[in-house]
Order: structure tokens, then C-alpha cells, then sequence
């Protein structure tokens, strides 16, 4: 099999040529500076270069959408970042922008508009979701090797944006055992990162939201537990440390377990 | 005519409490902000009929569900014959709304089946709340006055319904003896009638009055009650659903007042563009409840302190001090305690007390995932998340007060444009080295 390195195409760089790409991949901070979810940003970009999307990244003019500042009720921080990434993008025209992070997702669909930020949002689930069904995806089953896979829906894409079927349609496709956890869809519990609970120590408890969730994870009796999101994959993986199963059970954004199956 | 007399003045005695009770809770809405326009009545009509009517949320909890929304539905078609009750003391008539026919048969026999299950599903309410321990109705927010309030209204219910069988069959078993048509059809109750065969006809009629003046004049009595309980939610729970929010879950509200500003900052020029109103002095966020906005008041309204918000929250369930319940309880708590004076005395009334630490510490708003669990689980659509972030807005804008790790979380955005310290000359560094199999 042939390999060939990537380079990811950078906005600024195709504007200078004239050039506009068909989506804008916003990348996140997570995505650019969490060890374990650059994988799943790599694992992203690596899908979408395998099926030659027309795509660029801000690269280096990105900045955070300030999502934790506003759920933590830095309302003026907040804005002073979305005003600012607006004006950018609006700049270069872009019209698409393709997601990882569901709080990249929700901020970018549901709140910049009210601030003039107009564009088709779109998360990598749905976008994936349609290039299965388009046919332009195509997996051998055998390659995740009959692994029982349970999904955690991340609030953001399920309760915040009712995004439930793509994610499970993906792995459906990935493999024959999909098993639910008791409560999953809109009745699944938070991983306990949210709201900025993931920059600060959690408040006085008996317990830890993320142990609380892998336990129930843990409970399906899957080999694999697949994440859609920076926060609840750094909780999931947490708590499988916490639990001493990181060996034998693992945590994969449905991003990576796709590369896997396509042996990228 | 005595009857005629004597109802009239009762209905208006009745009237005239709830519209003083109205009135009032209306002075407290008024001191209320802004929440957003009342538009889209079509989506909002459908909203009301899925979640209010078809009942959808309830049935989140599918056993308990079906019997709350058995009694939802039993009221909707009992209100008919309670409506025709009150035509008929007025004017001394009977069964006036016979003209409709079969409409009238089909309605009367459904009320006649739904009193029974009713009277079922009240039994089995009132068996949970005094024998098996539900651990959503526990819960530091639950004083004692909330379960004595809950005990009451379901046996005012319970007596309600069995006052309408009694007078029903009351009303069967005499027409029969008098060989006169019988208006409506009355599934159960034709079958209970014959328990007044060996009674006289004396005795038949004078049960027939006992318990239709006992069915009128405690559905006046619940009326006046309900209001000051968390069984207001009989009344507010249709329109509070046909006033939800239609936006995602996930969509916090803007400030434009914020917006104003940071424009400003980003372009000063555009002050001349754009002066700044002096208009709205208003502080930014939640502190007290004259910050609330009239929806977060109808919610705490509307409240029936069930708990399904909080036994779906992660920090509840984590034995965190945070219950979604008991924000909204608070909200309505501390409008009951500074409503009053605010109404008197104008806003700017102070009693040196507030929503937010007297009531609502920054612990339980801290705690907050802003997972959307307990407003997604809400069966009359209250939003608990918008609360509590305006309530975190105030603190961090007006009192610049955070858990240290945030105001870290600020710093680092506000410098690097990133929640964590990187630079965003770093920015790239996950594309280094990208392989991928050749198509």
C-alpha cells in the first residue's frame, strides 16, 4: 500500500492564490493543542484528504470561539472573540465550515448568528454520515476486528443540537455490535466537562461526574468506548485509568475508529 | 332562584380572590426583564399541543407518566361538564349543554370514565408519595410545606372525582325511578347507580345536591388555593409550554448591551455610527430577582417541584450542591419575599438581601455542566440553564468573581486566544507529519 504525506491547506495561503475551498475544517483547541484529540483532528483531515474534500484550516488565525468564557459567563470575552472570528471569516467568504468539537459546533451554529456570523455549520458525524451514504465511504467490516462498540452522546451534539442517529449510523457501519448504555441519547448523562467545568476543579461531591459515566460505559461490556468530543474523550479516558481498564478498553473518537476501519 | 342567589354570590366571592391573587402575581411579572418577542404562534401552537396536551415529556418516565397524564387528560374533559355546572347554578337549569347531541353524550361518557381513572391514578399518586420512598420528591429543597401541598391537592382531586361519580349516579338512578329521559351516557356511573335502589327518592336527590354543590365549591376553593401552591401548575403548565423558548437547548440568549460595547472597543470610530442609549442602566446579568426575565418568573410560576430535572442532573446525582429544582424554587421564593416591597416602593427598593448568595450560593453555580439534562427532561419546558448562567454573568461581569482556574481560562483566551497556555503560533503543530493511504 502507498502513502503519501499531507499538507493541510491553509486559508490564507489560498486566498493569497485567488483560491476558496468548499469547507473551512475549524479545527478547535482541542484539535490543535490536546496531545490525544490532535489525533482525532489528523484522523479528520487524513478521511477528508483521502476523499479529496476541497477543504483549508485557519491555521495560525483560528483563535477560540469562546465557548468555555461565555458558558462561564464571560459574556464580553466571549463576544470580543466571536466578533473577531466573524469579521475573519467573513473576510475569506466562508460559507461551510465543517466541525469536530460539538461546542465549536453549537457556538458556531446557534449563537453567531445573533452577531452576524452566518454560515452552514456542519458536524463531522453528519458530514461523514452522507459521504457513507453517498457511497464515497466504504469500510471492511472486519477491520475493527468484531468489536463491541458503545457510543457516549456528547450534550452538545444530542440534547443541545438533537444529533443522535449520525453518530450511530457510522458505527453501525463499522461494526455489528453496537450496544447502548442505559441511558444514552437524550437521557445520556454528561461526562462532567462541560460548562468549563473542564478548565476547573469539579465542586464538592461524592463522587466525579466522569467515573459516574464509565462505569455505565463500563457496565455495556464494549471493548471500545466511542467518544465525538474533546471534553467527554478526555473524561472517558480519565475514568478508564481511574478504573484500571485502560488496557483492555479503549477509547476512540468515531473519527479514528473510521481511519481504522479504512486502514489509512 | 334561593340556589341561583346564593351560587351567584359564591362565584363571584370566587372571582374576585382569584383576580386579586392574579393581579398581584401580574404586578410581580411586570418587574420583570425582557426575555425575547412572542412570535411564531404556529410553532408555538404545535409546541403546546405535543408537550402540553399530547403530554410527550411526561412520558419521558413511561409507568408514572401515563397515570399523570390520564388526570391531565380527565381534566381537560371534565372542565366541560364544571363549565356546563356552572351555566346551570346560574341559571337554575339543568344539564344545559344537551342541545350538542352525541358531541354531548361523547363528552360526558369520557368524563365518566376519566373521574374513575382518575380516582385510580390519584390512589396510586398519593400511595408513592405516603408509602414508598421516590427519591426525586427528597431533597434539601423540599421543606414539608411542599409535600403537605402535593398531599392536599391530590385528596382535593381525589374528592373531586368521587363527587362526580356520586352525583352522576345520584343523577342516573333518579331519572330512571322517574322514568325521565337521561341526558349524557354514563358508562361507570350507570353501573354504581343501583347502590341508591333501596335508598328513596328523598334520599337520591338530596345525595344528587350534596355532591354537586361539594363538586362546584371545591373546584371554586382549589381555584383560590392553587396559586398560592405548586399545584399552580394546573394553571400555568398550557401556557408556560405554548411560551417556551424555541430555540436549541444549546443556544444561550446574547446580550446586545455587551455587543454595544465590545463594538465599541473593537471600533471606537463607530461612536459616531452608533451612539451608546443611556437608556438601560440595567446590570449585567442576575442578582437579584428583578434581573429575571418574565420567562425564568413563569417558569418558577409554573414549577410543580416534581424533580425529574434534578434527578437527571450530574452534579445532583454526584452529591453536588447544585439542584436544578431548587433554582427555580428560589426564583419564586425570593419574588414571593421581594415582590411586594418592590411593587410598593419602586425597583430600586432594597431589604439588603438577594437571589444570588441568600438564596442561591456560587457553589450550586459552579457546579453547573450546562448539559441542558434537567430542561430537556422538564414536562412543561422550564429552562433552569438560562438561569444560571445569567446568574454566572453577574458574578464574573459585575463582581469580576470566578473559581481561580477560570479566571485563568479567561487570561489565556483573552492573550493567546486559547483556553490553555499555547501559543497560537503552535496552532499548526498537529499537522506535522500527516500520512495517509493513497486512494
Amino acid at each position: 500500500m502507498d502513502y503519501r504525506k499531507i499538507e493541510i491547506p491553509i486559508m490564507a495561503d489560498l486566498h493569497a492564490q485567488g483560491k476558496s475551498p468548499d469547507y473551512l475544517f475549524w479545527v478547535g483547541c482541542a484539535g490543535a493543542f490536546d496531545d490525544r484529540y490532535m489525533k482525532v483532528a489528523q484522523s479528520f483531515a487524513r478521511i477528508l484528504s483521502f476523499m479529496n474534500v476541497n477543504f483549508a484550516v485557519l491555521g495560525k488565525e483560528e483563535s477560540c470561539t469562546g465557548d468555555p468564557a461565555r458558558r462561564a459567563g464571560n459574556e464580553m470575552l466571549y463576544q470580543m472573540q466571536a466578533l473577531q472570528n466573524i469579521d475573519r471569516l467573513n473576510a475569506y467568504g466562508i460559507k461551510k465550515i465543517l466541525t469536530i468539537c460539538p461546542h465549536c459546533f453549537n457556538i458556531l451554529k446557534n449563537e453567531y448568528p445573533d452577531l452576524g456570523g452566518h454560515f452552514e455549520v456542519i458536524n463531522y458525524l453528519q458530514f461523514l454520515d452522507k459521504c457513507i451514504l453517498d457511497g464515497k465511504l466504504e469500510f471492511d467490516t472486519q477491520m475493527l476486528g468484531n468489536a463491541t462498540i458503545t457510543y457516549h452522546d456528547p450534550c452538545y451534539l444530542g440534547r443541545a443540537n438533537d444529533i443522535y442517529f449520525e453518530p450511530r449510523s457510522i458505527l453501525k457501519k463499522l461494526t455489528s455490535k453496537v450496544v447502548e448504555m442505559d441511558r444514552h441519547k437524550s437521557f445520556a448523562l454528561c461526562c462532567g466537562a462541560g460548562g468549563a467545568q473542564m478548565f476547573k476543579e469539579a465542586e464538592k461531591g461524592n463522587k466525579e461526574v466522569f467515573i459516574e459515566r464509565t462505569e455505565e460505559a463500563l457496565r455495556t461490556q464494549a471493548n471500545i468506548i466511542a467518544t465525538a468530543c474533546p471534553f467527554c474523550m478526555t473524561m472517558i479516558t480519565d475514568g478508564l485509568k481511574y478504573k484500571n481498564k485502560e488496557e483492555e478498553i479503549k477509547n476512540f473518537d468515531i473519527a479514528e475508529l473510521i481511519v481504522q476501519a479504512l486502514n489509512l | 332562584m334561593i340556589k341561583q342567589i346564593v351560587f351567584s354570590i359564591i362565584l363571584i366571592i370566587s372571582l374576585v380572590i382569584f383576580l386579586f391573587t392574579i393581579r398581584r402575581l401580574y404586578l410581580f411579572l411586570k418587574l420583570t426583564r425582557e426575555a425575547f418577542p412572542v412570535r411564531n404562534f404556529g410553532r408555538r401552537l404545535l409546541v403546546m399541543f405535543k408537550v402540553a396536551f399530547g403530554q410527550t415529556k411526561i412520558f419521558r418516565l413511561p409507568v408514572i407518566g401515563l397515570f399523570h397524564a390520564l388526570v391531565f387528560w380527565g381534566f381537560c374533559v371534565i372542565l366541560f361538564g364544571s363549565i356546563e355546572m356552572i351555566i346551570d347554578g346560574l341559571f337554575g337549569t339543568d344539564r344545559s349543554l344537551k342541545f350538542l347531541g352525541p358531541l354531548y353524550n361523547f363528552i360526558i361518557a369520557s368524563g365518566d370514565i376519566f373521574g374513575l381513572l382518575v380516582i385510580i391514578s390519584i390512589l396510586i399518586f398519593l400511595t408513592r408519595r405516603l408509602f414508598s420512598h421516590v427519591r426525586r420528591f427528597e431533597g434539601t429543597e423540599m421543606e414539608p410545606k411542599s409535600h403537605i401541598d402535593a398531599n392536599i391537592a391530590l385528596c382535593m382531586i381525589l374528592i373531586l372525582m368521587i363527587s362526580l361519580i356520586g352525583m352522576n349516579s345520584a343523577y342516573y338512578n333518579n331519572m330512571t325511578r322517574l322514568a325521565e329521559p337521561i341526558f349524557g351516557i354514563y358508562p361507570v356511573s350507570q353501573s354504581l347507580s343501583i347502590v341508591f335502589n333501596t335508598c328513596s327518592a328523598k334520599t337520591v336527590i338530596l345525595f344528587y345536591e350534596i355532591s354537586w354543590w361539594l363538586h362546584i365549591l371545591l373546584i371554586f376553593l382549589f381555584a383560590n388555593i392553587l396559586p398560592y401552591s405548586k399545584h399552580f401548575h394546573v394553571f400555568m403548565a398550557v401556557p408556560n409550554v405554548f411560551l417556551s423558548r424555541l430555540e436549541p437547548l444549546g443556544k444561550l440568549t446574547n446580550m446586545d448591551a455587551i455587543t454595544r460595547e465590545v463594538k465599541l472597543m473593537l471600533n471606537p470610530s463607530s461612536t459616531f455610527v452608533n451612539p451608546i442609549s443611556n437608556t438601560s442602566p440595567e446590570r449585567f446579568g442576575i442578582k437579584d430577582v428583578e434581573d429575571i426575565s418574565w420567562k425564568n418568573y413563569l417558569d418558577a410560576l409554573s414549577c410543580t417541584e416534581c424533580g425529574r430535572c434534578t434527578s437527571v442532573c450530574p452534579a445532583s446525582l454526584t452529591g453536588k450542591r447544585l439542584s436544578p429544582r431548587k433554582i427555580i424554587m428560589d426564583a419564586r421564593a425570593r419574588m414571593k419575599e421581594k415582590g411586594p416591597g418592590l411593587v410598593k416602593y419602586g425597583i430600586s427598593y432594597n431589604d439588603n438581601k438577594s437571589l444570588l448568595r441568600d438564596f442561591i450560593s456560587e457553589e450550586e453555580l459552579w457546579g453547573c455542566t450546562t448539559c441542558n439534562a434537567c430542561a430537556n427532561e422538564c414536562p412543561i419546558n422550564i429552562n433552569h440553564p438560562n438561569l444560571i448562567i445569567d446568574m454566572r454573568r453577574y458574578l464574573v461581569m459585575e463582581e469580576a468573581s470566578a473559581p481561580g482556574e477560570l479566571k485563568s481560562l479567561f487570561n489565556n483566551i483573552e492573550n493567546n486566544g486559547a483556553p490553555w497556555q499555547f501559543s497560537p503560533e503552535d496552532r499548526m503543530n498537529w499537522a506535522k507529519n500527516i500520512m495517509v493511504r493513497v486512494n
